[in-house]
């Protein structure tokens, strides 16, 4: 479903340098897999990547037989608006808006009808135990409910593709576990494929395989 | 059951529904949030669109009314016959009404006369009332007995307001003066209410004449023409059989040239106005740039979920043009509001004169109110369009970290716009006037204003990177931020640089304009004291006789006499005045550039001041043919002289030159020197014994027609005064949205300095910094930018509209006070701004997600 073929990029500047160099990789549908490596490796660039929030200086990302990269900007905007969910690790649900609102914003932007949409968002927000909680404002939240509530945005419009950045860094132990299994729970549930970067192992265990990125490249971890 | 667990979320969502969520998102929501920012810049819009609504209005009323009596006065006539304010000879009345194309010709004579004990003349018109009928019917009673009435000798009808202003009735005498006496008539009825709506007094022709001391002239004749009549071939028919200085112009014509002597300073009037709502738009801009930058990863969120770039920037200028919808609706009845008082109290005078006298009625144009309405939404959306398409241009993936808000404005590229604006800006400075008004310059000014803002992220960001750290944390902090987001103290200054250098220039150029007046006034006036002959009123004269017995009164060493009158030179302008004075003018006028004396044989010397030097393109040397007297001859151009009182231009020649050509051995004005020894007050006194204590004789020291002269032209810019102040107080709106703005996306930051340890004192102190700095920044480029618009005012927007010169002289301690009060005035706004943001609240912000 994703093919990553022969990734590369870099970044000039004062310090210019390659994040991403040779990365070929490949998701199937229904799998959910950890990416792991250390700060400034080039984790985060990878998904805006994949994502089309970038672009490649060589290299070409496929979602669903549709080549990203060959894409231009307006129909990158459409391939993630259709397809692909976000859990960042700060979470980003817009202050203005209430608990559902922020989850209806990815059916509203693919004009899904109200009753589908009202519908939809209940289901998710049940789903992640936050039934009771739709009307409230972001603020009225602990940093828990926030990722489960951002996590229900990522696959309210059951996206292809889910990429997770670091979505148990802002949260205690007891709390990024929950919101770990929940993530990996609903990705299956939803029938797409997953990718969670992170730094930890523990969370990296959640995922079906954990890669290693490294200058040298993405390798499958053992 | 189900449906019962989901009815929280459910009713949530009905409640708003989906489709308008990216709306919610990314403007409703936002506004909801910080009411206070859309809320100023919809105040800015208001108050800009207010002035100018309200400076539109109050001169369009004036004028309207302007425009209304002038065809109340011509009636039905097709086309008007008028000489200058001497008149013609009566005789040439029967040769035109004799014309076979002509249907009804209405002679009569018109002035405008003082009345004793009242400021201000009143304008009395003589006619035929048989003859009116047929052209002027506004103009007749209601009552034919009236009609009949107005046959009697020293009989007079007044419009009802000229009544009401007077408080005179039926039967009660009107003390109208003339020469140095006064004439007494009686009121013997009234014009219809709603006939004619400014001060008129109507007398019979003959009565007018003879009580006017008109005897024999006639100051124009209306004309209907014979049905078939091609009105433009008999106006160039009837043009070329007209004695020279008299001229056939059709009412619309005679009534354009009235109100085209006010045409600059009205076009003035509402490029001021302009200005603030200009300011406005870059009070929109600041909050609009600084609000998106808060907003960075809000938007870089739509991005990622698919919200398109082409969307976002819609969604941001739509929600700019709601603001500047809302602002300018509030502006349009702001400024009706203001213009209705201002009218109601003060009259449709904005202090020039222009319109003094004028009975105004509101007169709403409703095309102007909508230009002003769309006016309005176009400087707000002009003021969101850069930061609303840079937030859609800037890439998402690095806006949803954390970090340097500057990163958003490093993309804008505003160097070579800014050049590219001030290098046409400074091309525009020099092209000529457009059908006669300074549009280019200013223009220029806008053009090089824009551009100097442009420049000034370059300009800061090379300042700073010289300046070296303090001792003091505060201010090393303070340096340090500003050091590192030069862009955002561009966007926080524009505001300011923007009103504060328009201010700059309008005081450059009133204080140039005051001090060459002072210095023109101190040349001009180099009498002792000066005797006028009713000030204002056309009926004012000291025959021969009287002036013999001023010229041997006691304590008097010299006495120079003037007679003023005016020359119509075209029939689509203003007259020229024509000063007739002493034979040495020359010395006594303020020259500018060469003079030259005629040899024997040339033709005799007139000396024209620059505006009739700029309107009629005249040089110095030049011949020029001009109707003085019963023919028209040549003159020679001797100099060109600085005049700041007469705007439809002057010329002056030789009085006993004057007398030769046309008789009239009357005057108007005298100076008066005072032999050595001799006590001013004691001379005042035996000069109006000499006159038989006339009320007609105004009397003043140079010293008061001096203080006069200033008063007045002070009372002129005064609505100028409030015009600039308006545009600073948004000026520092702008300062404190911006300095608000900025403390709260940096909440974090001082939460992060209190954990640290750092008092609220300590970051009340940093902010302060930080507003001292920027306002120095504003305070200088807007001294810098504000003396080059005041060369451009002084020298292109005068010169185009008032047509006078004039030496540039910089008021430095008045400017340098300016700037001190805009520094204290922005650290107290930085400050202030920045109280909310020091909150206690401030510690957690550092765990807050946004």
């Amino acid at each position: 479903m994703l093919a990553i073929r022969k990734l590369t990029k870099s970044y000039g500047g004062v310090r210019p340098r390659t994040l991403l160099d040779d990365v070929t990789f490949d998701l199937a549908a229904g799998e959910y897999v950890a990416i792991m490596g250390e700060s400034g490796v080039g984790k985060s660039t990878l998904l805006n990547l994949i994502a089309g929030l970038d672009v490649p200086d060589s290299g070409s990302v496929t979602l669903a037989e549709r080549e990203v990269t060959a894409l231009d900007d307006a129909e990158r905007t459409l391939v993630r608006r259709n397809h692909i969910g976000f859990v960042f690790q700060a979470f980003h649900l817009l202050p203005h808006l209430t608990v559902a609102q922020n989850v209806a914003l990815p059916l509203s932007l693919i004009g899904a009808a109200p009753d589908e949409a009202g519908a939809r968002v209940a289901e998710m927000l049940t789903a992640v135990g936050l039934s009771r909680a739709g009307a409230s404002y972001p603020r009225e939240l602990s940093g828990g409910e926030l990722q489960r509530a951002a996590i229900a945005r990522a696959l309210v419009h059951r996206p292809l593709l889910t990429l997770a950045d670091e979505p148990t860094g802002n949260l205690d132990a007891a709390n990024g576990a929950q919101v770990l299994t929940l993530l990996r729970a609903e990705v299956k549930r939803n029938g797409g494929a997953g990718i969670l970067v992170t730094h930890s192992a523990t969370a990296a265990a959640s995922a079906d395989r954990v890669f290693t990125l490294a200058s040298d490249g993405l390798r499958l971890r053992n | 059951m189900a449906s019962a667990r989901l009815a929280p979320h459910a009713s949530a969502l009905t409640a708003s529904g989906t489709r308008f969520l990216p709306f919610r998102a990314l403007v409703s929501g936002p506004l909801r949030e910080h009411p206070g920012h859309a809320l100023l810049a919809l105040a800015a819009i208001a108050l800009g669109v207010a002035l100018g609504v309200a400076v539109h209005l109050i001169n369009s009323s004036a004028l309207n009314e302007f425009n209304l009596a002038a065809h109340h006065l011509a009636g039905e006539a097709d086309l008007v016959v008028r000489g200058p304010r001497a008149g013609f000879d009566e005789t040439l009345y029967p040769r035109i009404a004799r014309l076979p194309q002509v249907e009804a010709a209405n002679p009569a004579v018109e002035l405008e006369v003082p009345i004793l004990g009242k400021e201000g003349t009143l304008r009395i018109i003589g006619f035929d009332p048989l003859r009116t009928a047929q052209v002027q019917p506004s103009l007749l009673p209601e009552r034919t007995a009236e009609v009949a009435e107005l046959f009697a000798a020293d009989s007079i009808l007044l419009s009802p307001s000229a009544a009401r202003w007077l408080g005179l009735d039926m039967g009660a005498a009107l003390r109208m003066m003339v020469g140095t006496g006064v004439v007494e008539v009686k009121v013997v009825g009234m014009l219809p209410e709603g006939g004619y709506r400014q001060r008129v007094g109507v007398m019979d022709i003959a009565t007018a004449q003879w009580r006017l001391g008109r005897l024999g002239k006639l100051s124009r004749i209306d004309l209907r023409l014979k049905p078939g009549v091609v009105v433009t071939a008999f106006q160039r028919e009837l043009q070329n059989e007209l004695p020279p200085g008299v001229y056939v112009a059709t009412p619309e014509t005679d009534a354009e040239r009235g109100a085209s002597l006010s045409r600059a300073y009205r076009l003035n009037l509402d490029m001021l106005a302009l200005i603030a709502l200009f300011t406005g738009a870059f009070l929109v801009f600041s909050s609009q740039m600084l609000a998106l930058m808060r907003r960075r990863a809000q938007f870089a969120l739509l991005r990622a979920l698919g919200v398109t770039r082409r969307s976002l920037a819609n969604w941001l200028l739509a929600e700019a043009a709601v603001v500047g919808a809302i602002g300018a609706i509030l502006g349009l009845a702001l400024g009706y509001a203001v213009a209705r008082f201002a009218i109601a109290n003060f009259g449709t005078d904005l202090g020039a004169g222009y319109f003094r006298g004028i009975v105004p009625g509101i007169h709403v144009d409703p095309v102007a109110l909508i230009a002003y309405f769309a006016l309005g939404v176009l400087f707000a959306v002009l003021g969101a369009a850069a930061p609303a398409l840079e937030a859609a241009r800037r890439a998402p993936a690095k806006a949803l970290h954390a970090g340097d808000e500057e990163e958003g404005l490093r993309g804008v590229r505003t160097t070579w716009p800014g050049i590219a604006s001030c290098a046409i800006g400074a091309l525009l400075a020099f092209a000529p006037a457009v059908d006669g008004l300074p549009v280019a310059a200013y223009c220029a000014i806008a053009l090089i204003l824009s551009g100097v803002i442009l420049l000034l992220p370059q300009f800061v960001s090379g300042v700073l990177k010289r300046v070296s750290a303090p001792r003091s944390v505060p201010a090393a902090l303070a340096l340090a931020q500003l050091q590192a987001t030069p862009r955002q103290i561009a966007v926080s200054a524009a505001a300011i640089v923007a009103s504060f250098s328009l201010m700059v220039a309008m005081l450059i150029m009133v204080h140039s304009f005051r001090s060459s007046l002072e210095t023109w006034l101190e040349h001009m006036l180099p009498a002792d004291l000066y005797l006028r002959a009713l000030r204002g009123g056309e009926t004012g004269f000291l025959t021969p006789e009287e002036q013999n017995r001023l010229q041997s009164t006691p304590g008097v060493e010299r006495i120079e006499f003037l007679r003023s009158q005016n020359l119509l030179l075209a029939s689509d302008r203003p007259p020229v005045v024509l000063l007739a004075g002493p034979a040495d003018s020359a010395a006594m006028l303020l020259a500018i550039g060469p003079t030259v004396i005629p040899r024997a044989g040339e033709p005799p010397a007139v000396w024209v001041s620059e505006v009739a030097a700029d309107l009629y393109g005249w040089r110095t040397g030049q011949r020029v043919q001009l109707p003085i007297g019963a023919s028209s001859r040549e003159y020679t151009v001797a100099g060109i002289w600085r005049d700041y009182v007469r705007q439809s231009g002057a010329i002056a020649i030789d009085r006993q030159l004057y007398v030769n050509l046309t008789g009239d051995a009357l005057a108007n004005d005298a100076a008066i020197w005072i032999a050595p020894g001799a006590a001013l007050p004691d001379v005042e006194r035996a000069l109006r014994e000499r006159l038989g204590n006339a009320q007609g004789i105004e009397i003043a020291s140079t010293r008061e027609v001096r203080a006069n002269s200033l008063a007045l032209f002070d009372r002129t810019f005064a609505v100028t005064y409030a015009l600039e102040i308006a545009a600073v107080l948004i000026g520092l709106f702008g300062i404190s949205v911006s300095f608000g703005a900025q403390a709260l996306a940096r909440r974090r930051e001082f939460g992060m300095l209190r954990h640290i340890g750092m008092s609220r004192r300590g970051i009340g102190a940093m902010l302060g910094w930080e507003g001292a700095i920027v306002s120095i920044f504003g305070a200088a480029v807007g001294l810098a930018l504000g003396w080059i618009t005041g060369l451009i005012l002084i020298h292109v927007v005068n010169r185009q509209s008032f047509h006078w010169s004039m030496d540039l002289h910089v008021p430095w301690l008045p400017l340098a006070a300016l700037a001190a009060v805009l520094a204290a005035a922005s650290i107290v706004t930085a400050v202030w701004s920045g109280r909310a943001a020091m909150s206690d609240d401030v510690i957690r912000a550092v765990r807050e997600d946004w």
